[in-house]
């Protein structure tokens, strides 16, 4: 198979999965009593049709490039990591709970700091994923959703408990951060630096793997881990970086929620980012830059959820649907690669064109 | 300080939670038991599981039966398993990545279909009072069984007679071990791995039916945080034998009513904490059951995820 056919259907095939999704959606809106012209065209509107629903999307989309690349690097590495919700709430709740430890300098340096606290929590969380697997035999992908599960009542509990600001009464929350370590907006629109570090990490990942000889070394052991020990590469450690550096980018991901979106730690951060990731990763078929454009639209169908739920009524659950739908179809559109020629589509194009020519 | 009799009503309340809680465990491992004996992996089952608890609990609402609700539990889980069983029967479509796809299209077909379900009362399951012969009122109310439950026990027992005595059960281990003697035999394995999986998501329908209809006996979408993930797990610590899954999910079942038990006495501060214990005693228990230098006991060999 050649490079021009592999990209085409690379693009092709995901695309046929989401359109086949969105009639899917469509059919089942439609069979609860809804107009499905009115959801698909809402659904666009609300994700790319005007400059502050767009801006909406972009805000959407960051945290999202980041979880997806937990979900990517170790992919890349032949692990099959879910828990990057675990990852991202350990990362922020490592930014919120740093002040109460030491007090960082003000200002950008001291963002760092919480931020750089924040990407070790989250790599300490998917290390430890990978390292059972790698030292102990424990699957992964099991593990991860376990440790997820635990860090969601990790969280709960400290927020709730140790950390908790006593004057929030109706939101247990941790201390607001202070003002100056906050994520401001990139120039007067209302999109925070958080999609700068998404893009940023994405483009930087991708380099990772395609211009060093570690991110080259890491894609041979997810490719065949035998051949990878037989030619003497460190596998164990090769899986267990890759891991770590998908649960940095996925602690980072909550660290940014709280220093741009939320200033302090409380249950608004447990919105699902994680699980988003696992799908965003998926139709980018785990390659880094491809996450950047499907984040940016499929965080814009989240977008869009609210707009469905406030103008037609739907429930908040309709954009867990489509994007079910969309997961479904896009691993079930693996089956057709290869399939897919360009030649046989020409052939069978050529024939009835000629035809139709001929009667014409 | 606690006391005797707080220790006491504590141990009670795991006992009966042992069962209560761990019901919905027992359904979901013996679903994906049968499943991996085929050969396949089904972590679809969370979807499956939340799927079933929301049909069981509309359709015993809406016919005021919670007998039909089950069936349609039973059903509705087959039905998403089902899903998964095809799309895994594709070339180059792999199982684990479909299950977590199932398990999130069948959360969000839950939760958007259970929307106007969530204030509703629905009839719910009867119990079994297994308690006559106490006089002790706690005693009794530790065990007021759900009546899925014996229902559960019997098919453990079932199963693991048929695995090893029925020309069924033979089939499906034989898909399950290697999937060219199968072929060699002129059986379909994707058939047999499909039916299996089918099969196996209407078992795990009775575990959400038994979710809704009777403990905690109400549909709102907080019902399973990852107890259909856990069962995936106890399987493996199971090592794949029907009977010892029984063992496995009541000995989550109590794991799991620690946290309400000990705050019936009074200790809350670690509410959540205790919620963790299941995960991590998950974890735990899988670290030391799986070994990276050697095929676990019993693991099917066509399965990714015993090695």
């Amino acid at each position: 198979m050649n490079a021009f056919t592999e990209a085409w259907e690379a693009l092709l095939l995901p695309l046929l999965a989401i359109v086949g999704a969105l009639l899917l959606f469509g059919l089942f809106v439609a069979l609860a009593g809804h107009n499905a012209l009115d959801v698909w065209a809402l659904l666009f509107m609300g994700a790319f049709g005007d400059a502050f629903s767009l801006q909406n999307t972009l805000l959407r989309a960051a945290p999202l490039m980041l979880t997806a690349l937990c979900v990517a690097l170790p992919a890349r590495a032949g692990l099959t990591v879910i828990g990057g919700e675990g990852a991202l709430l350990m990362g922020a709740l490592a930014c919120a709970s740093v002040p109460y430890l030491w007090q960082p300098p003000a200002g950008w340096p001291g963002l760092a700091v919480l931020l750089a606290a924040s990407a070790l929590a989250g790599a300490a969380w998917i290390a430890l994923a990978g390292y059972l697997r790698q030292y102990r035999g424990v699957n992964e992908t099991i593990s991860s959703l376990l440790l997820a599960y635990v860090a969601v009542n990790v969280f709960k509990h400290l927020v709730e408990g140790p950390l908790r600001d006593p004057s929030s009464l109706n939101k247990p929350s941790t201390l607001a951060l202070d003002d100056s370590w906050l994520m401001g907006p990139i120039g007067g629109y209302d999109v925070h630096w958080g999609l700068v570090w998404g893009v940023g990490a994405c483009i930087a990942a991708a380099l990772w793997l395609s211009r060093t000889t570690h991110g080259f070394a890491t894609r041979v052991v997810g490719g065949n881990a035998r051949a990878a020990s037989l030619v003497g590469l460190p596998a164990h450690r090769l899986v267990i970086v890759a891991c770590c550096l998908g649960g940095a980018a996925a602690g980072l991901a909550g660290g940014i929620e709280i220093a741009a979106v939320h200033t302090a730690a409380n249950a608004s951060v447990i919105a699902g980012l994680g699980y988003t990731g696992i799908l965003v990763s998926f139709a980018a078929r785990h390659h880094p830059l491809a996450i950047i454009p499907v984040a940016i639209l499929l965080g814009g169908f989240a977008a869009a959820g609210s707009m469905l739920q406030r103008r037609l009524g739907l429930p908040d659950a309709s954009v867990q649907v489509l994007l079910g739908f969309v997961f479904v179809l896009i691993l079930c559109a693996e089956a057709a690669r290869g399939r897919l020629r360009w030649q046989d589509l020409r052939a069978w194009w050529s024939p009835s064109a000629q035809a139709l020519a001929g009667r014409a | 300080m606690m006391d005797i009799d707080t220790i006491g009503s504590v141990l009670l309340a795991i006992l009966a939670g042992a069962i209560r809680v761990g019901t919905p465990f027992l359904f979901v491992s013996l679903g994906e038991c049968l499943t991996e004996k085929a050969g396949r992996i089904n972590l679809g089952l969370e979807g499956v599981l939340v799927i079933s608890a929301m049909s069981a609990f509309g359709v015993s609402y809406l016919s005021g039966s919670a007998w039909l609700g089950v069936l349609a539990g039973a059903g509705s889980g087959a039905l998403l398993a089902l899903l998964h069983g095809l799309a895994s029967s594709l070339r180059r479509v792999n199982d684990i990545a479909m299950g977590i796809a199932i398990m999130m299209l069948g959360v969000g077909l839950a939760f958007y279909l259970g929307k106007p379900l969530i204030q509703p009362q629905a009839p719910t399951l009867g119990s079994w009072s297994l308690g006559f012969w106490s006089d002790s009122p706690q005693l009794r109310s530790a065990l007021e069984v759900n009546s899925l439950f014996p229902i559960g026990v019997a098919l453990a027992f079932l199963m693991s007679w048929a695995f090893a005595n029925t020309r069924w059960g033979l089939v499906v281990r034989m898909v399950g071990d290697s999937s060219d003697a199968a072929r060699a035999l002129g059986t379909s394995v994707t058939g047999v791995r499909t039916l299996a999986t089918t099969a196996g998501g209407a078992i795990a329908g009775l575990g959400g039916a038994s979710l809704s209809l009777y403990y905690p006996g109400s549909w709102n979408e907080g019902l399973s945080s990852g107890q259909g993930l856990i069962a995936v797990a106890l399987v493996i610590f199971a090592r794949w034998r029907p009977v010892a899954c029984l063992g496995a999910a009541l000995l989550f079942g109590g794991a799991g009513a620690l946290g309400p038990a000990l705050q019936s006495v009074g200790i809350t501060g670690y509410y959540y904490l205790f919620n963790a214990v299941p995960y991590v005693l998950t974890l735990v228990i899988l670290v030391l059951t799986c070994s990276p230098h050697r095929v676990l006991r019993g693991a099917p060999s066509e399965l990714g995820v015993g090695r």
